[in-house]
């Protein structure tokens, strides 16, 4: 046994991006060896009926066209010096939840969304009110929450640690953004989460990448995607924060199919299903 | 009479702010940048730097930072683009009509001290095709560290000189130097 | 016959096969057939081994976790198992795995007590040597240790590490097992080796023999033990079987095999 694994990762250079860039799909494929999961049995002719999905987000703009109605608007509000969750009619404080419930809705037209408005509130850290909506959120046992969000706060991560952890012992799957650039975020570092970065292949909408080169775990489309925005409006948008509901749906709607995967159990069929991925059926060469 | 250091270090942060939004856009082919600082207390956000349109008139103006997409980026620390905001029937459009111009696409990057944004890279209507649009979020993300990193040094170099004000320019100039230089301590001071 | 009566035991209850969604039938020759374990790297971080023991069978690589000059280190180790310990853990990996290669890590002292800095030194030297599957019949309640263990546990699960680790014999939280992404394990009192159920309710993931097990111990003698600890290297040695037939698997893939081959599944149409 020698040592030379520690010298390699001493040599490794800081990154620049979590993104693929300059490598191709084909460059990035993998032989797995597995069941034969397909897209087809995992989610395909499921709508994400009966299946719960919270965005945690800036809010959403109810009754929006490309969103329709939806099951519940909370919002984060400081309540006599601590933070509490209300059913809210505030609405977005800026279109990012209505995108991203967009999105969600696009995939899964018939899951159940929720809202719970973290943003927008002003005089308190972003950290803590993802927090409080994060904590409500897991307490309500949601089967998807999606997370476009992280916090760079390291006095925040053992907490958002424990939380991730009880979410995934709820069998409740959250679908966090990792971070745009190269930085120490939570909680889409954690292995309890669902992390989901961008590809730019906008030919390939419906397509997500497994990441042969961890952590952030999946890609999916996170460029030009259309969104709705505010006032009925829409806009076109680049970041992970939109490759992240995409994947989100997808986990609604194998939930609707196979209820009560465990967070493993999706991220295993996710990446056997992922459009890199090439099952064989392994066993004795 | 106050020292030629205190001149020193406030023209230098103006040079700073405007050299970084000149770069930005000359970076982006775009139609113009801008750098918004949080003002933590009256949570809004500051006009600072304009490079091209509304380059005059734009400079000392507010918003509110709880809403919009800088907002946005203010809240979560992540840049982001829009596209095709002539189809948002919301886009800020009070905003983008009092600075005399409304943007097709909008990049936005956070400045950042350590886990704090204390303010806001815009670009507005980079050239199309140079490159990918998420590669622009990453180059924009980048420059905006260097940006943020090489205001920090300017502040710090302001509290070594301490509390001597700016001579030699014109009050308004001074005020806003002072202002500047004020919301950009109490920012990094300040954990929001 | 004593009665054990210590935590995270089986208590006998079934598991439906709806919970694991497969698009065919898992059955256990294609999970692991007639593997050996053959060719499969298995770190077991413990009291160290006795290589010469004849129900380990040599074809052990030993280390140890220490303090050299202020810094943890780990280096070659002779001092073979201080303890007993790491010698039934891995006899028990040698009985359902008797191919696989072993590598020992001692962190434990004589009297089975460790050091937290032993323990994370030991766990960031075997993850970094990419060890397909770390045996972890140990845990520590320090919640200073805590965070520093979760952090390493997803190192090793995005790394490709798996950690087999063994639930606390008292009801208490300690770590690594209660993780995640750490594949945990309890004791059910049957005496087939092969046997083991997928626990309902977690934390813990699954029970394997850790009752009256009949354990290698150091001197070539066998001993009759019971804990989580001697359940731990059951699964351990499985999961070496299932490595060598399907070495690309990672945490996930492993823990969703072996749960649906569990004896204590209950088949029901989807």
């Amino acid at each position: 046994m020698d040592l030379v694994m520690d010298d390699v990762r001493a040599a490794e250079r800081p990154r620049l991006t979590w993104r693929l860039y300059g490598r191709s799909w084909d460059e990035v494929a993998l032989a797995a060896d597995g069941e034969p999961v397909t897209a087809d049995w995992a989610w395909g002719g499921a709508t994400g009926s009966k299946v719960r999905v919270c965005v945690v987000d800036s809010g959403v703009e109810a009754g929006h066209p490309l969103l329709g109605q939806i099951a519940g608007a909370y919002g984060v509000v400081s309540r006599d010096g601590g933070l509490s969750v209300e059913e809210t009619d505030a609405g977005d404080a800026c279109g990012h939840g209505t995108a991203c419930a967009g999105i969600i809705r696009r995939t899964a037209p018939d899951c159940e969304i929720y809202s719970v408005r973290v943003l927008g509130e002003r005089a308190t850290g972003t950290g803590a009110m993802m927090l409080a909506g994060l904590r409500w959120a897991i307490a309500q046992n949601f089967d998807v929450i999606n997370l476009s969000l992280s916090t760079t706060r390291v006095r925040f991560t053992d907490e958002l640690r424990a939380l991730a952890d009880e979410a995934y012992f709820r069998r409740t799957v959250i679908v966090a953004s990792a971070h745009n650039t190269p930085v120490e975020s939570y909680p889409w570092r954690f292995s309890s989460v669902v992390s989901v970065g961008s590809h730019h292949d906008e030919e390939q909408p419906e397509s997500f990448l497994y990441n042969p080169d961890p952590p952030v775990e999946f890609f999916a489309l996170g460029q030009n995607v259309l969104l709705p925005w505010l006032n009925g409006g829409t806009i076109r948008a680049s970041g992970n924060s939109f490759a992240t509901p995409y994947m989100a749906g997808v986990c609604a709607r194998i939930l609707s199919k196979h209820p009560r995967m465990t967070t493993f159990q999706l991220k295993n069929a996710l990446y056997l299903s992922a459009a890199n991925v090439n099952v064989g059926i392994g066993g004795p060469s | 009479m106050a020292a030629p250091g205190g001149l020193a270090v406030d023209s230098l942060s103006r040079e700073l702010l405007q050299s970084v939004v000149d770069v930005a856009r000359a970076i982006f082919g775009a139609q113009a940048s801008s750098v918004f600082l949080l003002d933590v207390e009256a949570y809004e956000l500051v006009f600072h730097a304009v490079s091209g349109q509304g380059q005059r008139t734009l400079l000392g103006q507010r918003f509110p930072a709880g809403s919009g997409i800088a907002g946005w980026v203010v809240a979560t620390g992540e840049p982001m683009l829009v596209d095709d905001l002539t189809h948002s029937a919301a886009f800020d459009r009070a905003l983008a009509e009092s600075t005399g111009y409304v943007p097709q696409s909008l990049l936005a990057a956070p400045l950042i001290q350590g886990d704090r944004v204390f303010g806001v890279l815009e670009v507005l209507d980079p050239s199309p095709r140079s490159r990918s649009n998420l590669e622009s979020v990453d180059l924009l993300a980048l420059f905006a560290r260097q940006a943020a990193a090489a205001l920090r040094i300017v502040i710090e170099r302001h509290q070594l000189d301490g509390v001597r004000t700016s001579g030699g320019l014109d009050p308004d100039d001074r005020a806003s130097a002072r202002q500047l230089m004020y919301s950009l301590q109490r920012l990094l001071d300040t954990s929001v | 016959m004593r009665t054990f009566r210590f935590a995270h035991t089986s208590l006998g209850a079934t598991a439906s096969s709806r919970s694991i969604a497969t698009p065919r039938t898992i059955e256990r020759d294609w999970v692991w057939g007639d593997a050996t374990g053959r060719g499969v790297r298995v770190c077991v971080i413990d009291s160290g081994i006795a290589a010469d023991h004849p129900l380990v069978g040599g074809g052990v690589t030993a280390y140890v976790a220490e303090e050299a000059d202020g810094a943890w280190v780990v280096r070659p180790d002779d001092a073979g198992d201080v303890a007993g310990h790491g010698t039934a853990c891995a006899g028990v990996i040698r009985s359902l795995a008797p191919e696989c290669e072993l590598v020992s890590v001692r962190v434990l002292a004589g009297n089975l007590r460790g050091n937290g800095d032993a323990l994370i030194t030991a766990l960031e030297w075997a993850v970094a040597q990419r060890f397909p599957l770390i045996n972890v019949s140990l845990s520590s309640r320090k919640e200073g240790l805590k965070e520093r263990l979760h952090d390493l546990a997803d190192t090793a699960f995005f790394a490709g590490v798996s950690l087999v680790s063994s639930a606390h014999n008292s009801p208490v939280v300690s770590y690594p097992w209660r993780f995640p992404s750490v594949i945990s394990v309890g004791s059910h009192s049957r005496t087939d080796p092969e046997y083991f159920e997928l626990n309902p309710d977690p934390p813990v993931d699954f029970f394997a023999c850790g009752i009256n097990v009949s354990v290698a111990w150091p001197g070539g003698s066998a001993k009759v033990v019971s804990g989580n600890s001697f359940a731990t290297p059951h699964i351990t040695g499985l999961c070496a079987r299932v490595l060598q037939r399907h070495p690309e698997f990672r945490t996930p893939q492993l823990r969703h095999v072996l749960a649906a081959v569990a004896d204590n599944l209950v088949r029901s149409a989807q």
